[in-house]
């Protein structure tokens, strides 16, 4: 697959990145982070519908919003308005964002913890951490995509999670990133770093809302090292308000007998792009990737998914299901690279989407490049309405028809959701779905 | 004699023009166990889904009338409220559907159109801890999603439990039988006998006769191009089993 790069028009991403860049304080080698990710910037620019990664997806509208990047968090922000986004008899941690900084008037940290740091990453930049300097931007490449390279010229904060070997995170961690746009900011982009050492786990939140209805950009980078044996199962759930530009990576790479859990749930966003790119850089690692969207009105969501098989014996399982209304669009892209040593790989990917109305579309396109001999690989794409044998199933057992339609719609939005293991996020995911379905439904 | 259940006359039906039906005539009272019997293709399934009221099986002619109503116009929900229940032959899996949350939300439907008041999850379960005694069925079944990755003999199972709880006045049971072993043939079987009562009745259709060596109908009828050609008592079917259809065919054949 050729990529042609697209010459960068100037853009007052460009300047601010450069300006930024020059300017802001950090160790030297965060700075030399920092003027790689302008340089690469500067080189690719926004995608255009004319790379094939963004053909469905057109990010045009992202960069005609003015572009104010918040410096920090915004005091305004109080608790109470953070209640919405509260998961229900949640105890355990929570940390606070606000346009991609950390609030800790707003977070609640966890008890100290032997072998487990959770903190922000301006923290630990601060006070300066050789983990932090091994591990940051050596996974998420900058030169992937123009948005990681303009997120990597800003870093600054963003969520730190360190797990010492054999650590195991006694609580699910809250990561909660607010956007409250404003008259000085409205483009956060936060950058996280999730470092597990061999034979640690825990569960991770990755949970990001608006306050108001005006329209933002987040353009979030997480990078995720797991150990060799380690455990780690992350979430990811966009809500996001229905004006908002949503833009993000999240990038795992998964040493030797791990194993990976990836949800990756949106309701939210007019534009909503998810890269989740999965390396098995080791043999025996088990890692599922689990997504869902409903979306209706005219917003567009695009995953981009990759499950890079390096290594031998690795299995990679995939299920994402769309439920789209109104003139909605989605999309689906789902790589399985198996490479020339990757022998006894086992991949399977499924996506399904149901379409609630007549004008609402779907592209959906597995992606496989199998250079080695001895696989398993399967795929499936179905793109439909509801199924009518288990709508008439359901009316023949006294359900009314509309109902049966509610019904099978939340199954098969919770088939996904009932794959989470923390059972708070469930409930407020099946509470915020629920009423997004019925509105998708009601709206049709 | 008491008042039929269902009563059949000259019912014609079919699917995308073709006609498969030609002239049905059937009346069953309360307390009456009637068995269809025929080959492959006489339009057995169809008689079952027509009377449940399946989409794009359009009835051409004739009436069917339910307890002194007319079954052609009631959507297949209104069928089910009133006490009509199809046992399909391929029950159909709803992933995301937990078993008993689905069958809550059915018995309550029921509940809701007689008038009565909705039960809670809590009473319901006492409800379901009665009935899968009656047909031996293990807890963890309830806890899984509406017959997805079940076995056959599970889903057969599922769907007589759902007859349990849900207590129709007319139960069609279609091909019940197919696709299980002896042991479950027993407890399914077990299952609808001790659901009958003087004021329910039951139509079951069926590919063999050994479904009726378990549930002794009353009457057999022998389906065939669309008709019933042969009716008769229990004795019929073991007739059927000795000489096959074709005995019947030749006098009827096309």
């Amino acid at each position: 697959m050729t990529q042609t790069k697209p010459k960068s028009e100037p853009t007052p991403h460009l300047a601010a990145a450069e300006s930024f860049a020059a300017s802001a304080p950090g160790p030297e080698w965060l700075r030399t982070l920092r003027r790689n990710g302008v340089t690469h910037f500067t080189e690719l620019g926004f995608p255009t519908t004319k790379l094939e990664d963004w053909i469905y997806c057109n990010a045009a509208p992202v960069t005609k919003l003015a572009f104010k990047p918040a410096t920090c968090a915004d005091a305004a922000v109080t608790a109470a308005q953070l209640a919405p986004f509260a998961f229900p008899g949640w105890t355990g941690s929570r940390l606070v964002f606000v346009n991609g900084h950390f609030a800790p008037a707003l977070s609640t940290l966890p008890a100290p913890q032997k072998g487990v740091t959770i903190t922000n990453l301006a923290a630990v930049l601060a006070s300066g951490d050789a983990l932090i300097e091994a591990q940051l931007a050596h996974h998420a490449s900058v030169d992937g995509s123009g948005f990681s390279a303009l997120n990597t010229a800003f870093i600054t904060d963003g969520a730190f999670v360190a797990l010492a070997p054999n650590a195991v995170a006694a609580e699910p961690i809250h990561l909660l990133f607010i956007s409250a746009p404003g008259d000085t900011a409205n483009t956060a982009q936060p950058r996280n770093l999730i470092v597990a050492g061999a034979n640690s786990s825990a569960k991770i939140v990755e949970h990001y809302v608006s306050l108001g209805g005006a329209a933002h950009f987040t353009n979030a980078v997480t990078e995720i090292v797991v150990g060799e044996g380690a455990n780690i199962e992350h979430a990811k759930f966009q809500e996001e308000n229905l004006e908002a530009f949503h833009i993000a990576t999240v990038q795992a790479t998964l040493a030797r007998d791990s194993r990976f859990l990836s949800h990756s749930i949106s309701t939210g966003a007019r534009l909503a792009r998810h890269n989740i790119n999965l390396v098995m850089t080791g043999q025996g690692v088990d890692c599922v990737m689990n997504g869902l969207y409903a979306v209706g009105g005219k917003q567009l969501v695009d995953h981009h998914t990759i499950a890079d098989h390096a290594q031998p014996h690795c299995g990679s399982h995939e299920f994402y299901h769309g439920i789209l209304g109104g003139q909605s669009r989605g999309v689906f892209n789902g790589k399985i690279f198996v490479r020339k040593d990757a022998q006894k790989t086992d991949a399977k990917q499924t996506s399904r989407n149901l379409l609630l109305t007549d004008t609402a579309t779907v592209n959906s396109k597995p992606q496989l490049e199998i250079l080695a001999d001895d696989v398993k690989c399967t795929h499936g794409a179905t793109v439909g309405q509801l199924n009518d044998e288990a709508l008439f199933y359901c009316r023949t057992r006294g359900i009314a028809e509309v109902n049966a339609r509610r019904l099978l719609t939340h199954a098969f939005a919770s088939e996904i959701v009932n794959r989470i293991t923390v059972e708070p996020v469930r409930e407020h995911l099946e509470q915020v779905l629920w009423a997004r379905l019925e509105e998708l439904i009601e709206k049709k | 004699m008491s008042q039929p259940l269902i009563e059949i006359k000259n019912l014609s039906a079919g699917i995308n023009g073709k006609q498969i039906l030609k002239g049905i005539n059937l009346t069953v009272r309360p307390g009456e166990v009637h068995a269809i019997m025929g080959p492959n293709g006489s339009g057995k399934s169809t008689l079952g889904y027509v009377l449940a009221g399946r989409k794009g099986y359009d009835v051409t002619g004739g009436t069917v009338t339910y307890d002194g109503k007319d079954l052609i116009e009631l959507p297949p929900e209104d069928r089910a409220r009133e006490g009509l229940f199809l046992a399909f032959q391929y029950p159909v899996e709803i992933p995301g559907v937990n078993n008993t949350y689905f069958l809550r939300a059915a018995y309550n439907e029921l509940r809701k159109h007689r008038q009565q008041e909705e039960v809670d999850a809590v009473d319901f379960l006492a409800i379901v801890k009665e009935k899968m005694k009656l047909l031996d069925l293990p807890d963890s079944m309830m806890k899984r999603a509406v017959n997805e990755g079940f076995s056959g003999g599970e889903k057969k199972r599922n769907e007589i439990f759902q007859m349990a709880v849900l207590d129709p006045k007319l139960a069609v049971l279609d091909e019940t039988d197919s696709g299980l072993d002896i042991d479950a043939l027993r407890i399914v079987a077990e299952g609808v006998n001790k659901l009958k009562r003087p004021d329910n009745a039951a139509i079951v259709i069926t590919h063999y006769q050994r479904l009726l060596n378990y549930i002794v109908p009353d009457f057999v009828h022998v389906l065939f191009d669309g008709r019933l050609i042969k009716s008769g008592g229990k004795e019929l079917a073991l007739e059927l089993e000795e000489k096959g259809y074709d005995w019947l065919i030749g006098k009827n054949g096309k």
